[in-house]
């Protein structure tokens, strides 16, 4: 059994890969941004070549702040380079050195904003629609006036488990929803709970807070670290030990399966526990299938669903088992995307100077997404949907949305 | 749901296996580190270029250099499985208009202007073969760090192809429109796919032309619409345009690779990359599953039938460790140093200890355990992680990964049915 790193060792192990790079290039000619921009050289050339002058936290150049954090580098790096982790930290260092920026510190922290918006939804969802607001958004904070920004509502996640009765079972799974489930959208929330307990589960949710992924992508490490560590916390609550984590949201699972420990260097019992059993929604419900035990009462969905597999999904290494669960519907027309990122990375794309990369990032993804004109688009991570959905008006959805219909489900 | 075949490493010789077995209606999964040594290497198919006095017709003296190598992997095939495995290549990759012959090897410029012998050659490169002489303006890009095209006309104009006619080359630089002060090559490629920008370079090229009869190109000719670039570049230049491979990465390795991972998906395969295969669970003297580290914890990957493509050295399918020790990281198969000596010799390049290390296998491909048996009955080797080969001296790369890949999809596919 492969044992893994935590804490100091975790780091060192990231930074000792450094010496594997062969300098092939792989990376490079993978890379999404590196493809449509000066502005970044390419994850070698900011990571494995500049890290030898980090030396005494000063960055050679700005460039690394280009990188948008997708991960693509460490995937297709045939020498095993922790190259996406190491520009993640020099990235912060870089921030650290400079100062993060208050629109920076506002996006990194999807809840303040959530809580925020949430008692004047109906006002907040029009003012974001307004495009005078959005320029003068642009102006003076930085968040650029067409990037896309989730609709807020008035009945959180939470408000809905209060009044949810579920079902008692002696099989039982811990349901880590996330901050856009909370705050922007309680309906995959509501589905995931359905599903799970379609297949016989007793879905335990408990309170719950960020994960710190959008304060690591834009470099607040201690902070990010804190809410992690936090988090993990709160999804052990009694007697709940050993039982699976299910994440809907693939950004944040992989904070709990990996960058915590790669990225942040987080470390904690609980953490430890929680990283080695969460699962994607999809590889959860997979392993059900491939053990006999995933109910397949599919009625027919009579749909085109083009479905993309988001970076942070792909980089859990998993495959993409959205795909092989909705293969099993009847009636349901699946088209695999071919594209490696829609551009957005988290709250990479919605920053002014980053915007026009992100959507040249996502072009042939929206490209091919016109060409397919499919009655819906599936993709596991939320901002990529909303990005998908901003960038062609195509109507994008949770692949467990699908599944959920399949069931029955509205 | 379940998964009849997986392939460890997404190199050619793995894609090959996995491309055959998933025609044959078996559900495949390719699991690699890293992507391969595809968008690495030129994407010429070498299949013997040495042996050592220059190779011309690489099926037909196949038979003559093997009498001297009983260690090397094409032992293994017998030349017709060579020859099939080529002609699948060429009807596999007739979008990228491969073309040539595996009966007469061609002479096309390296980067550093030498002509190498190789056998098949993308479309992009046909016209580049000098085996009967030619007269090449050799066009390079101000900025592009990656393509020196006087000297790479200097040396060109040294080389004596076996047929004794004159090859004569002249450089040229020309600019493309924009700041030339570093044209990374991942830019560059989609730059050409402008239909501006390659105009405005059509027409530069066009206005430098003297009395050559070819013009030779850095191989940056678009990605995806490398046959638009290429053709479109020939119709403003007036004359055959070629594609010469530059120091990586490789824009036609890519094509390749990008293709070869398409046609897979199609046939319903999955290649899952920064997957890393790190052990293995066995019933008997049989594989049940695969071992491979995911982003939070280890999980087993079943299926029947596996390869191991892995690669040597080069790649990580084969460590040497500081004690000297050689190890088959996955499944601790037999490792070989394919017939080179145990020492290391002082002559300038000859073949030293490691230059032939792979795993050892049995007549039907299987790797060989410590005890000189085959270690499962289900696992099959191919590629670069066989003993015995010298790719870069012989041009023997593309060749081995191709048929014993071929092969290996075979006997995998005999024991399925």
């Amino acid at each position: 059994m492969t044992e893994l790193a935590w804490g100091a060792e975790a780091w060192s192990e990231v930074r000792a890969s450094l010496d594997r790079c062969i300098k092939c290039t792989v990376c490079e000619t993978a890379c999404p941004v590196a493809a449509v921009t000066e502005l970044f050289p390419g994850p070698k050339t900011v990571g494995p070549q500049a890290e030898r002058f980090r030396t005494g936290g000063h960055s050679p150049d700005l460039s690394v702040d280009y990188c948008s954090g997708c991960g693509i580098c460490s995937r297709v790096c045939p020498q095993g380079v922790r190259i996406a982790e190491l520009n993640s930290r020099a990235r912060s260092e870089l921030k650290r050195e400079r100062g993060v920026p208050l629109r920076d510190q506002l996006v990194a922290r999807p809840g303040l904003l959530g809580r925020f918006g949430r008692p004047v939804a109906p006002l907040f969802n029009r003012a974001m629609a307004n495009s005078l607001v959005r320029w003068a958004g642009e102006r003076t904070i930085g968040i650029h006036r067409r990037a896309p920004v989730p609709r807020s509502t008035t009945r959180t996640f939470s408000h809905w488990v209060g009044h949810h009765a579920g079902t008692k079972s002696a099989r039982r799974v811990v349901y880590f929803h996330g901050c856009s489930t909370q705050w922007y959208e309680p309906h995959v929330g509501q589905k995931v709970t359905a599903i799970l307990e379609h297949n016989g589960y007793q879905v335990i949710i408990p309170k719950q807070d960020c994960c710190g992924l959008p304060l690591q992508s834009n470099g607040l490490f201690p902070a990010a670290r804190k809410a992690v560590t936090r988090l993990a916390r709160q999804l052990v609550p009694d007697a709940t030990g050993d039982l699976p984590v299910i994440s809907s949201s693939t950004s944040c699972g992989l904070m709990l399966k990996r960058e915590a420990r790669e990225i942040l260097g987080a470390d904690s019992p609980e953490l430890r526990s929680v990283s080695a059993r969460t699962y994607d929604i999809f590889e959860f419900l997979r392993e059900l299938h491939q053990r006999g035990e995933l109910r397949t009462d599919f009625k027919p969905v009579p749909l085109t669903v083009a479905y993309h597999a988001p970076c942070q999904q792909q980089n859990q290494l998993i495959g993409k088992p959205a795909l092989e669960i909705l293969r099993l519907i009847p009636g349901l027309r699946l088209v695999e995307l071919d594209r490696s990122c829609c551009g957005i990375a988290g709250t990479y794309g919605v920053k002014r100077e980053k915007y026009e990369i992100a959507m040249r990032v996502g072009k042939p993804l929206f490209t091919d997404i016109q060409a397919e004109g499919p009655d819906l688009v599936a993709c596991d991570s939320e901002t990529c949907r909303w990005q998908i959905s901003a960038a062609t008006g195509a109507t994008s959805v949770h692949p467990l949305e699908i599944l959920h219909r399949a069931y029955g489900g509205s | 749901m379940g998964t009849d075949a997986v392939v460890l490493g997404a190199g050619t010789a793995g894609m090959v296996a996995a491309l055959r077995l998933a025609a044959a209606g078996a559900s495949v999964l390719v699991l690699a580190e890293g992507e391969g040594g595809l968008p690495l290497a030129p994407a010429q198919i070498d299949v013997l270029g040495y042996r050592p006095q220059l190779v011309l017709d690489p099926l037909g003296e196949l038979a003559g250099f093997l009498e001297s190598r009983p260690d090397h992997p094409y032992q293994l095939v017998e030349a017709g499985e060579v020859g099939a495995s080529l002609d699948w290549f060429l009807e596999l990759s007739a979008p990228l208009g491969y073309t040539g012959s595996p009966r007469l090897n061609r002479l096309q410029p390296t980067g550093l202007g030498a002509l190498r012998p190789t056998c098949l050659v993308p479309e992009t490169m046909a016209a580049g073969d000098l085996s009967d002489g030619g007269s090449v303006l050799v066009v390079g890009l101000r900025g592009f760090r990656d393509f020196h095209a006087p000297l790479l006309a200097e040396n060109l104009a040294l080389a004596h192809p076996p047929s004794g006619a004159e090859v004569r080359a002249r450089a040229v630089e020309v600019s493309l429109p924009g700041d030339p002060r570093d044209l990374r090559p991942q830019l560059l490629v989609r730059r050409l796919e402008e239909r501006g920008v390659l105009a405005e370079l059509g027409r530069e090229i066009r206005s430098r032309l003297e009395q050559e009869d070819l013009v030779g190109v850095p191989a940056v000719l678009g990605l995806e619409s490398s046959h638009e670039v290429w053709q479109g570049l020939q119709e403003l230049v007036g004359r055959p345009v070629f594609e010469i491979p530059t120091p990586p990465p490789s824009q036609p390795g890519q094509r390749l690779q990008q293709h070869l991972f398409r046609a897979l998906r199609r046939l319903g395969g999955e290649v899952r990359l920064g997957a890393r295969a790190a052990g293995y669970r066995a019933r008997g003297d049989r594989l049940v599953a695969v071992k491979v580290v995911t982003a939070a914890r280890e999980v087993e990957i079943p299926a029947d039938h596996f390869v191991l493509a892995t690669g040597g050295i080069g790649t990580g399918g084969i460590t040497a460790g500081p004690d000297g020790e050689l190890r088959e990281e996955v499944f601790g198969a037999r490792v070989s140093r394919g017939g080179a000596p145990e020492q290391p010799l002082v002559e300038y390049m000859a073949t030293q200890p490691l230059d032939r290390v792979g795993v050892e296998v049995d007549e039907e491909q299987r790797p060989l355990g410590g005890g000189g048996g085959a270690l499962f009955e289900n696992l099959w080797a191919a590629g670069a992680a066989l003993a015995g080969a010298e790719p870069w001296r012989e041009k023997s790369g593309e060749g081995i990964s191709l048929a014993t890949g071929f092969r290996a999809a075979r006997l995998a596919g005999g024991a399925r049915a």
